[in-house]
């Protein structure tokens, strides 16, 4: 934790990142959606990356994460997930309940457990 | 005539603007409440939290960023991870612009295409292809302009009560967003690539983080995806010989 990220100075840097790194790609997007096949090859590659990105952040925020989530232990998180998977397929593929569940199931599981 | 189009074109836009009011809405807005916590946490103020979730408008990015910013991480670094996690915006984008497809490309279609990130893609694809060509824009920028107002008031909620709610709750709120996203990549995964992708991500990740801190995103992205690409493509080709 550093006190940066509190200041003007790094909402500029913020403003940089999503207007050079960030918001190109949806213009690209639109440039690009008027052309180009959307299930080409070059697509599955990225699309892929981006899926496998994600999925680390994810494991990064599950496994390592930061503020109180810390105090809540491994097992729990991990268990947690899972069941709000399986209650995701459970409920036919449904995200609000698959996001709900895992949330209710940290919540037991803390509270049992202690 | 034109008068009459005009008011087609905001009728489209209040209905798109109500389409707030829904259960994806409400995950965007706990999930925004989640990252309000998050940024919290990581020591952002109230200003730039909610700055940052409006001009992003995509969850992956803003925690990619957040984090390592928090984490003290090479500024550049984060700025190649968040352009691969906006890649993913690229064919998302280009799979939705034949729905708001127009003439010529204006002024209207750069704000729509703000806000596409995975909750509003899935809704315009959706919701888009039963309502009148005609109207598909205005009805996608209302849908749009509703989730980033949500994502804001959520942001700010969390940020806000973050501090003052017992720590379990604090904690059920930072656990929404990995859920979400998780389950997102899962709902949006079509083929068999991305369920690979998925996988080795998911694999990787952790021990990418263990070995090269800091680059683990960017390595896990690219060997994960490129890794679930080639297998994908091997795949095929075991599968339909003659279709090369």
């Amino acid at each position: 934790m550093n006190d940066f990220l509190s200041t003007y100075q790094a909402a500029l840097v913020l403003l940089v990142v999503a207007m050079l790194a960030h918001e190109p790609l949806r213009w690209m997007g639109l440039y690009l959606g008027r052309r180009v096949a959307a299930d080409s090859e070059i697509f599955v590659w990225v699309r892929a990356v981006a899926t496998a990105l994600v999925a680390a952040l994810v494991m990064r925020l599950l496994l390592f994460p930061a503020g109180e989530l810390a105090h809540i232990g491994l097992e729990i998180r991990i268990g947690s997930v899972l069941g709000g998977i399986a209650v995701y397929f459970a409920a036919r593929r449904n995200l609000a309940a698959g996001v709900g569940g895992a949330a209710v199931l940290l919540i037991l599981a803390d509270f049992f457990m202690k | 005539m034109r008068e009459n189009r005009r008011s087609h074109q905001l009728a489209a836009f209040g209905s798109g603007l109500l389409g707030t009011f829904s259960i994806p809405g409400l995950i965007l807005f706990a999930s925004a409440a989640g990252f309000g916590a998050l940024a919290r946490d990581a020591g952002m103020s109230l200003f730039n939290t909610v700055f940052m979730m409006g001009i992003f408008f995509a969850l992956p990015a803003q925690v990619v960023m957040m984090d390592q910013l928090a984490r003290g991480g090479s500024i550049m670094a984060g700025t190649f991870a968040v352009a691969l996690t906006a890649i993913r915006l690229l064919p998302m984008t280009v799979a939705l612009m034949p729905l708001i497809k127009e003439e010529r490309t204006n002024w209207r279609q750069v704000v729509a295409v703000h806000f596409i990130a995975v909750t509003a893609w899935i809704e315009g694809m959706r919701r888009l292809p039963s309502r009148p060509a005609a109207l598909r824009l205005s009805y996608f920028i209302g849908l749009g302009t509703g989730f980033v107002l949500a994502t804001l008031v959520g942001a700010a909620l969390g940020f806000l009560i973050a501090g003052s709610v017992p720590p379990i709750l604090s904690a059920a709120l930072l656990f929404l967003t990995p859920i979400y996203f998780f389950l997102s990549l899962v709902a949006t995964a079509r083929s068999s690539v991305d369920f690979l992708a998925l996988t080795f991500g998911t694999m990787l990740g952790p021990v990418f983080y263990v070995l090269v801190p800091g680059f683990d995103l960017l390595l896990g992205g690219l060997v994960g995806g490129t890794l679930a690409f080639v297998a994908g493509r091997y795949q095929k080709k075991l599968w339909e010989p003659g279709k090369e």
